[in-house]
């Protein structure tokens, strides 16, 4: 199928001062691919301060003034260019944010809702979309500050497809949710995906993503490092790079065990593979070479010295 | 924008040494020429400016140019003084109010309130009243009626310490009162009491300028520039513009300097600003 | 709703005590004053030519011999009874020189009041909007530059424009000179209030200006603006239905909060304009050791500025949906 996204070599840069006086050019994002299908669910899954949030930024175009973008981003089969993409957002683009914090403090739910729009048909949408998420008409006069995190939750959700998007990016919509309460959001996504909306949903959370996502990009140190598909996830053995393998084992349904080291911040790491300092199996070539995105028993990893599958 | 933003530290440091030099030198030569400032001339009465008279002259004949300098030199001089003591007084009540307990927070804070709630120029004039006006006059009135918003600041500043992580810990491990306050406090405290300072300056200025010009600061024989303007009120209906516009006019340009001044020591002193 | 009670109450008894300590302070400044009012007001050469007895009088008039605590009370008992003494330099009752002064002062400080808090709010948001480009610079020079300015000097700046050269506005007076009052229109006092209102106004703009800015600045790098926009909001719909609803609680308190300095403002201006005001009255008053006249005005500007300070926390408690929401419950 056509993709609805699609993600070229994008990289993103900010500026930023060394010691006061040097200027840098710190790569946030680097050499980044990805598509998403329409009805597909693709998570983006990393650990927090990877930069996964400027992913969404991005698409939005909503990067702030002193980031720089590189790369290509194709909305249905067009480049999404800094005017385009302003025309989509909240038509056909649209965001999950984190929590209520993205919600105006000093305006009522309903106002916001319906962005300042007093008309019968946006009135009516919004209630029957408030409905859809179990929610009543009563609580869009409430102010942000008198929800619980779970109808802060889903009251983003409404916002979000309020416009029935084709493409839908979710930034960590679960955290703080518990386990119950996540999983409605979830099935939520899934209800959206079947409707045939693409989404793209970034996470730090890998069970949580797995299972919603058809596709998993494996985010690490502003590099996609693998992408695999969900049921790869299933048999272990099917995984490509050594930090996939080992976020695996360390799920509570796996064995568990914590990854030693820490994530290089980004831009931190200049030549070779930024894994290095973690990985059990890192050589001398490691440390050195551009590690290129290949293609591995159908999905994709940036490692020299790819897992071989086992059974 | 880049070549502008990466000097930004150095050339602050430029400017900050520009303005001093010269406040320096208009305070300096101020003093010299309050003589020559409070000479009269009456050959010369109600010129308008020209390259000899560069500010013109009044009406006995005194060179409006040396009158203002020796107006702003004075001006600055007060200015320095009444800001040191409003500051202070400032750091003593604000500290005080922070570490006496609440009953002396709460006398401290109603004077506070209090001296807030008399519209500034009214409270500058009755002291200055209750002190015969002239110099001290000015000089007690401008100092006690200044130092309000930065004890405010200071309390504030002193009790979030009091209260900080890194203090409490510093106290458990058993450095004492003294050493806590010296080596933890202290150098936190110390910008935000020198950039109020130095931000007290403009006002303090303004102040005594506005209460001189009232007629409840220095005297019509001292070279003010709110006796300056004062008397040229007299003199504007028949078209003396010049007593008026030049004094004034390089007045605003020392309390804009001053204000400057504070502005950058501000941005020097304040750390946040090393990573912007 | 009985907390919210609660605490204006407690507000209030605050303030009085506030007032009276106002009062007290007025009183032993000007007491303390070591001039003379007999030589500032009769003059040291009439002074000379009078009896021992007729000075005896002034001196009782001026109140001279009495003790100052017995003075003070005096004065606060009149006070609870409605009466704050007669004026000694106007011959009047404080009360009545008072609100003449106040009537005509009232016109200049609202408009001043009114105007520098909106153009302040506009330009902090246009500030704030434009962060770091020329508006910005343009507007925060601006502030800085008349921060710096004696609202005095402003004023005889603008009467040297308006009045002298360009001759389109009467150099002062609320009223034309040599007109009876009762035939003064109201035209005529708006033309001789137009100066020393845009005196004050182009003032009072600079602080809220500032503030405004920060907060704006906050504003639009908050999350919820970012999600505004990621919904599609328009550039105009993010200024006026989030900016403004972010910054407008916050300008609106300061406002409130700084009556106090529009005040300290219209004493200057007043003088410069001769413009019959209470700022003018406490001027005359001040250098005439008029002590009961004075301690009106002082009492009155200072009731005038807790008021504000009062205002400002019980609207902050009313339009801040979260302790409104609280105090409802």
């Amino acid at each position: 199928m056509k993709p609805i996204l699609d993600i070229r070599h994008m990289s993103v840069f900010f500026t930023q001062y060394d010691r006061g006086l040097r200027r840098r050019r710190l790569p946030v994002i680097r050499d980044l691919t990805l598509t998403v299908e329409p009805g597909q669910i693709v998570a983006v899954v990393g650990a927090s301060g990877s930069g996964k949030s400027l992913l969404a930024h991005a698409v939005l175009g909503l990067l702030p003034g002193n980031s720089h973008l590189e790369g290509e981003i194709l909305y249905d089969g067009g480049p999404l260019t800094g005017s385009r993409a302003a025309a989509l957002r909240g038509k056909e683009i649209s965001l999950i944010p984190q929590g209520v914090t993205y919600l105006d403090p000093y305006m009522k739910v309903g106002d916001q809702l319906c962005r300042g729009k007093k008309d019968a048909k946006t009135l009516e949408r919004c209630r029957a979309v408030l409905e859809r998420y179990g929610l009543g008409w009563d609580c869009a006069g409430l102010y942000p500050f008198e929800l619980s995190g779970g109808m802060a939750r889903r009251i983003l959700i409404a916002a979000a497809v309020l416009d029935e998007p084709r493409l839908i990016v979710a930034d960590e919509p679960t955290p703080g949710l518990d386990a119950r309460a996540a999983e409605r959001i979830l099935g939520h996504f899934r209800e959206l995906a079947q409707g045939g909306a693409g989404m793209l949903f970034i996470t730090h959370d890998l069970e949580l993503a797995l299972t919603v996502a058809d596709k998993v990009e494996v985010f690490y140190a502003g590099e996609t490092i693998e992408e695999a598909s969900a049921e790869d996830f299933q048999s272990p053995g099917r995984l490509r790079h050594p930090f996939t393998k080992a976020l695996k084992r360390a799920m509570p349904s796996g064995a568990f065990e914590p990854i030693p080291g820490a994530q290089p911040y980004p831009g931190a790491v200049t030549a070779g593979c930024p894994f290095a300092g973690q990985c059990p199996r890192c050589r001398e070539r490691c440390r050195q070479e551009e590690i290129p995105f290949q293609n591995v028993r159908g999905g994709r990893v940036r490692c020299l010295y790819p897992e071989e599958e086992r059974r | 924008m880049r070549r502008r933003d990466k000097n930004r530290r150095k050339s602050t440091v430029v400017f900050l040494a520009a303005a001093l030099a010269l406040l320096a030198a208009v305070t300096v030569a101020g003093i010299c020429l309050e003589d020559a400032a409070a000479a009269t001339d009456f050959s010369r009465t109600n010129l308008a400016p020209s390259a000899r008279f560069l500010f013109g002259t009044d009406w006995m004949g005194r060179d409006m140019f040396v009158r203002t300098l020796a107006g702003l030199s004075l001006s600055i001089r007060i200015g320095i003084l009444t800001a040191a003591v409003s500051a202070a007084v400032a750091l003593v009540l604000g500290t005080a109010a922070a570490l006496l307990g609440p009953r002396a927070d709460a006398v401290i804070s109603w004077c506070i309130d209090l001296v807030m709630g008399i519209p500034h120029i009214l409270l500058v004039m009755l002291i200055s009243l209750a002190c015969g006006k002239g110099f001290a006059g000015v000089v007690a009135g401008v100092s006690l009626s200044h130092w309000p918003s930065l004890a405010r600041v200071i309390r504030g500043e002193v009790l979030q310490l009091k209260s900080a992580p890194y203090i409490l810990a510093a106290r458990k491990l058993g450095v004492s009162r003294l050493g806590t306050a010296r080596r933890h406090m202290l150098p936190h405290l110390f910008p935000q009491f020198l950039t109020g300072l130095i931000l007290l300056f403009p006002h303090a200025i303004l102040h005594e300028a506005s209460v001189t010009f009232l007629g409840f600061g220095l005297s019509s024989e001292q070279p003010a520039v709110g006796v300056i303007l004062s008397e040229s009120m007299q003199y504007l209906t028949t078209g003396r513009w010049w007593l008026a516009l030049f004094p004034g006019l390089f007045l605003v340009a020392v309390v804009v300097l001053f204000a400057l001044l504070g502005e950058r020591a501000r941005y020097l002193l304040d750390p946040a600003s090393a990573h912007e | 709703m009985k907390h919210r009670l609660q605490f204006t109450a407690g507000k209030l008894l605050r303030m009085a005590l506030l007032l009276l300590g106002v009062s007290l302070v007025t009183f032993l400044l000007v007491s303390a004053s070591p001039l003379d009012p007999l030589q500032t007001n009769v003059g040291q050469a009439a002074l000379g030519a009078m009896s021992q007895e007729q000075i005896g009088r002034l001196e009782e008039y001026w109140g001279a011999g009495e003790p100052l605590a017995e003075r003070y009370i005096g004065w606060l008992t009149g006070l609870l009874h409605g009466d704050m003494g007669m004026s000694l330099l106007y011959r009047q009752p404080v009360l009545t020189v008072i609100g003449q002064r106040l009537s005509s002062s009232l016109l200049l400080l609202l408009t001043a009041w009114v105007f520098s808090g909106v153009i302040g709010l506009l330009l902090g948001m246009a500030a704030g909007w434009s962060r770091g480009r020329w508006p910005d610079r343009l507007i925060r020079g601006y502030c800085l530059l008349i921060s710096s300015t004696p609202a005095f000097w402003l004023a005889i700046l603008l009467l040297l424009i308006f009045s002298v050269w360009l001759g389109w506005l009467p150099v002062g007076f609320a009223v034309p000179a040599g007109v009876e009052s009762g035939a003064v229109s109201f035209l005529d006092r708006l033309q001789h209030a137009i100066l020393p209102a845009l005196t004050l106004s182009i003032t009072g703009v600079a602080g809220i200006a500032l503030h405004t800015r920060e907060k704006m600045v906050d504003v639009l790098e908050s999350e919820y603006i970012l999600f505004a926009r990621a919904r599609g909001e328009s550039g105009a719909s993010i200024l006026w239905r989030h900016g403004l609803r972010g910054v407008a609680l916050p300008a609106i308190t300061l406002q409130f909060g700084s009556v106090s300095e529009i005040i300290g403002g219209s004493v200057l201006v007043e003088q410069v304009f001769s413009y019959p005001g209470l700022g003018q009255a406490a001027v005359t008053a001040g250098i005439g050791s008029d002590l009961p006249l004075l301690l009106g005005i002082t009492l009155l500007t200072s009731a005038v500025v807790f008021g504000g300070n009062l205002l400002a926390d019980l609207l902050y408690g009313a339009a801040d949906p979260k302790i409104r929401r609280r105090a409802a419950r």
